[in-house]
């Protein structure tokens, strides 16, 4: 059950993904990276079996490189989709790779998120998330996402993300993976989610004491 | 900012196409088994009504209780050494731990033959790649051959959950590699039906700074429960530490024995038991000894 989701903002786009590497109930690990850097300007966020996973990934970000230096040109995060995706499609009639992902990366057009499942579905899109995980978080995305976010911005909006995961997502992993990704390169955030809400919890609590000394102020 | 690469490499040269017939000649008669995609699928029509089929025949060791940490003075492997069929315990007396080779160890759950096989298999490749490259294999390297194999194998039937744990060049590494293809790098593992015991043993007991007498103790401590709960895991705990001159084999310890050794009974008092008293006893068996020899 990994949670995976992911959003454009002004200039960047980020993918959020957990930490854990789960077989049935156990938790084997809880320090793993499931947001491959394609390359300098594009990451993809992978959910299903960590096998498919990792070999896609590495798949997809070889045969970008090699098309680079082949061709001395580099791929643009369309055609970088376009190509995964087509990767998917093919795998599905032999074998399919299970893999659900996200695709994110900034080129000449400004920042782009691309959806993909194991069917080979492929979606431009703003917000997008996998797995249950993801689907707490799209209807986060319809009420909280406006265009051209800033980065203070979009650390909220994966703050409370990650806090309605939490709260409603039966064995909802506490570690996170934060990628950023903008024209410059790849941003990583270690993001642990039983910190970060505290701290979050704690300046609400603060707030909201002001806010009632000022109204009694006022009163007064 | 893009240099000019000469990528011919990539496609198919004259100097390959002329050297093909040399190779082949020379390669006449040389199976190159080292290779997975040497083994074919047998040629039959329902390749899953087969594979069930062919399943009963040779049903895979189930139940095993496997563990391994890295810690300050390198890694610790501790296994039991039970195989079951279905209820039947077939043996008692397994090897789980595989030596691939003096600076690598594998574990072994799931299929007990699998394991051998594609251990040895991977034995052989690290071999070849120390003869090629002149210097031991990483853990690194050598875990990822061995879930290459198994990830281009997925869903035929292979059943292996297995641990690759050696020193090289980095320091200590520890590797989970299973069937499935996953690969995961870690501190602490354990793999098997008895491995959530173990956890809870392990994860309770673990500390970095741990010396090697307490690391290999916790090892066995954990897998000793493991196999006091779980009753596919059980027969004798095998433990290994690996340094960085290689693996050595620490203990191997029956878990009845270490039951005892764990837990001692208490004297039993003869007189509590409310059978005759031990001093009641004597006296009988001295009447009956005169009125014999009368």
């Amino acid at each position: 059950m990994d949670v995976v989701f992911g959003f454009v903002g002004y200039d960047f786009a980020v993918l959020v993904a957990d930490r854990a590497a789960t077989q049935q109930i156990i938790v084997q690990k809880s320090d793993e990276d499931k947001i491959a850097v394609v390359d300098g300007t594009k990451i993809m966020a992978t959910s299903g079996p960590r096998g498919d996973c990792v070999a896609f990934a590495e798949y997809v970000a070889a045969n970008v490189r090699l098309y680079r230096l082949k061709y001395q040109h580099e791929l643009d995060v369309k055609a970088t989709a376009h190509y995964a995706r087509n990767e998917l499609a093919t795998a599905l009639r032999k074998g399919p790779y299970q893999v659900n992902a996200l695709l994110a990366g900034v080129d000449a057009n400004g920042p782009e998120l691309y959806f993909m499942d194991y069917l080979a579905t492929c979606h431009r899109v703003n917000t997008g998330g996998h797995g249950y995980g993801g689907m707490f978080c799209l209807s986060l995305f319809d009420k909280h996402w406006v265009p051209n976010m800033s980065r203070a911005q979009a650390m909220e909006l994966v703050d409370l993300c990650v806090a309605e995961v939490c709260e409603r997502l039966v064995t909802a992993p506490t570690e996170y993976l934060v990628k950023i990704v903008d024209k410059k390169g790849v941003e990583v955030i270690e993001y642990d989610a039983t910190e970060r809400l505290a701290k979050r919890r704690e300046v609400q609590m603060q707030a909201r004491e002001a806010a009632r000394q000022a109204a009694a102020r006022v009163g007064a | 900012m893009s240099v000019n690469l000469d990528l011919s490499f990539l496609h198919d040269t004259e100097r390959g196409a002329a050297s093909t017939k040399y190779r082949d000649e020379a390669l006449q008669g040389v199976s190159n088994s080292v290779h997975a995609s040497n083994f074919t699928a047998p040629a039959v029509e329902d390749f899953d009504a087969f594979q069930r089929e062919v399943i009963n025949y040779v049903k895979p060791a189930h139940g095993t209780t496997t563990l391994g940490f890295i810690f300050e003075h390198g890694i610790v492997i501790a296994v039991d050494s039970r195989a079951s069929q279905g209820p039947y315990i077939s043996s008692q007396t397994v090897k789980k731990v595989i030596e691939i080779n003096p600076f690598l160890l594998g574990t072994m759950a799931g299929g007990a033959a699998d394991c051998q096989f594609w251990q040895r298999n991977l034995g052989i490749q690290c071999r070849l790649h120390e003869l090629e490259n002149g210097k031991r294999i990483t853990v690194r390297a050598a875990s990822k051959l061995l879930a290459n194999t198994l990830y281009s194998y997925k869903g035929r039937g292979l059943s292996m959950g297995t641990m690759i744990a050696g020193w090289d060049l980095n320091g200590p590494g520890l590797y989970y590699v299973d069937s499935e293809g996953t690969r995961l790098k870690g501190q602490r593992f354990s793999v098997g039906s008895g491995s959530l015991f173990a956890y809870g043993v392990l994860d309770q007991g673990y500390r970095w700074d741990l010396s090697v007498k307490e690391a290999c103790e916790l090892g066995r401590r954990a897998i000793y429960h493991a196999t006091f709960r779980d009753a596919f895991s059980g027969g004798t705990v095998s433990v290994y530490h690996v340094g960085k001159n290689g693996w050595t084999k620490v203990t191997g310890d029956d878990v009845g024995e270490l039951h005892f050794h764990y837990y001692p009974s208490e004297k039993i008092d003869e007189d509590s038991l409310g059978g005759l008293g031990k001093k009641e006893a004597e006296e009988r068996a001295a009447a009956e000894a005169t009125a014999m020899e009368t």
